[in-house]
């Protein structure tokens, strides 16, 4: 079982490397398209830290959003995008300007509350995930757990591709995502200790072969 | 439902784990890598280190005792911390440009606080925040209270900045931070509880979230922090160095009292 992580921007995805080579040694971190074709995943996650607008320019850059488009969309590999990394599969994206996302999943990235707002932002630290579909099986060791947060920006989408939710402070928002092979979470499992290690167990054991959708 | 944080914060001079009081006596207490250990056995929420001495100094002390090999660099020390930790890391000290910010982070960090450059150079706060994103640049505000005004020092105490806490945070916030850990240095290892009214006064004149350090005694200090102010996170110190489990009776007692503790 070969694990690409995919090195988008300049945040640190060692922690990702680190907690998917317990589950799976073969864990690969790729920063472009070419090492991506040559690593043949069977599974894929994206990580994402820093600005969301130089987390896709790097995708698309280094040539790594057509071959993610052949190997995800194509040929069906299973994908998990974490954080900006989940933000990227909107429609359109809104950080630093208006940016165009992959459009994999319809909807749309705002901030979570205006600047000048009661809404303490950026939303940092742990918080419950609620399933919509419990029954899931990257749900299942979950639901109702807490997970880490570190965001501003949350992505809107149509019910059906609604996993699980969070609320802050009066704000709820999708907390995690999926359309058949492709799944989204905001919060970080690389980060949420034993919450965050069986989301990605589900993610690389299973995949997204059982389909609730 | 959002959870408040409890954060254990460790202090590191020349590559030991010290006991801090007033940011002036420092006492070794031992290997860091070890108390790092601990609290990933404790599963903390979060984990925040600090490192505290003035310069760039070995990490090795030629311990035969030590069963872990010698570090000998800041980047190889942050690595071993960032392997073990499955919680998010901040890591400070000596964060003065976006290199420091990108070493750090590269390493394993989550978040990095900064301190004297919001004093000397805010517009590099501004370039970590725009190139990190805000979430990854902590705000460290040291003030001691002169007269009735908490007045900001930075150096590790030893400059005067001119400004108070409220005053501070905003310029820090308009630089680009995302989160504020604000201790006093006048409880610093005093033991003695938190100084609430400057968190409260802190906490509610800004929309960042505001970890409370300094003065930490027993558990019951935690339930007043939380208690009665709008804290996002509540961190101490020395009282997880000396007293057997004293990170998960904390807990214990927390979720006991109040509902939004993990």
């Amino acid at each position: 079982m070969t694990v690409a992580i995919v090195e988008c921007g300049i945040g640190n995805v060692q922690s990702v490397a680190n907690a998917c080579r317990q589950i799976a040694p073969d864990t690969v971190v790729v920063a472009d398209g070419a090492a991506l074709t040559a690593a043949n995943p069977q599974r894929v996650i994206l990580p994402g830290v820093g600005a969301i607008g130089t987390v896709l320019a790097n995708l698309r850059g280094r040539e790594i959003a057509p071959v993610l488009e052949r190997l995800v969309r194509g040929s069906g590999v299973p994908f998990l995008g974490i954080c900006v990394g989940m933000q990227v599969l909107a429609d359109v994206c809104e950080e630093f300007g208006s940016h165009r996302g992959f459009g994999w999943i319809p909807g749309h990235v705002r901030r979570m509350a205006p600047v000048v707002s009661r809404v303490r932002l950026p939303h940092v630290g742990w918080n419950t995930i609620a399933a919509t579909w419990p029954d899931d099986p990257l749900m299942r060791d979950i639901d109702g757990k807490d997970a880490y947060f570190v965001h501003s920006y949350a992505m809107d989408c149509p019910r059906e591709f609604v996993l699980a939710t969070t609320e802050y402070e009066g704000v709820t928002f999708p907390c995690a995502v999926r359309r058949d092979n492709i799944a989204g979470v905001q919060f970080h499992p690389e980060k949420s200790s034993l919450i965050g290690a069986a989301l990605l167990t589900a993610f690389i054991g299973d995949g997204l072969c059982t389909n609730a959708a | 439902m959002y959870k408040r944080r409890l954060i254990p914060v460790l202090f590191l001079k020349d590559g030991w784990m010290v006991r801090s009081e007033s940011f002036s006596i420092h006492q070794a207490i031992g290997d860091p890598l070890h108390h790092v250990r601990r609290m990933v056995q404790w599963d903390v929420d979060e984990l925040i280190v600090i490192d505290i001495g003035d310069a760039e100094m070995p990490f090795g002390h030629d311990r035969v005792d030590y069963r872990n090999k010698a570090v000998t660099t800041l980047p190889e020390f942050i690595r071993l911390i960032a392997v073990e930790c499955r919680i998010p890391l901040t890591f400070g000290g000596r964060v003065r440009s976006v290199a420091d910010v990108r070493e750090r982070i590269h390493n394993g960090a989550d978040k990095v606080t900064v301190n004297s450059q919001i004093a000397d150079n805010p517009a590099e706060v501004t370039k970590m925040a725009t190139t990190f994103g805000s979430q990854a640049i902590v705000a460290s505000i040291d003030y001691r209270m002169v007269g009735n005004e908490a007045r900001v020092y930075c150096d590790r105490g030893a400059r005067d900045v001119g400004a108070d806490v409220k005053t501070w945070a905003r310029r820090a916030i308009d630089a680009g931070v995302g989160e504020i850990l604000l201790t006093s240095i006048d409880r610093d290892g005093a033991a003695r509880g938190y100084d609430l009214e400057t968190i409260s006064a802190v906490a509610n004149a800004v929309n960042v979230p505001v970890i409370a350090c300094g003065g930490a005694g027993n558990p019951l200090h935690f339930v007043k922090c939380f208690r009665e102010t709008r804290a996002s996170a509540v961190a101490a110190g020395n009282i997880f160095h000396f007293t057997e489990n004293a990170y998960p009776n904390a807990k214990l007692l927390l979720r006991h009292q109040l509902p939004d503790i993990r």
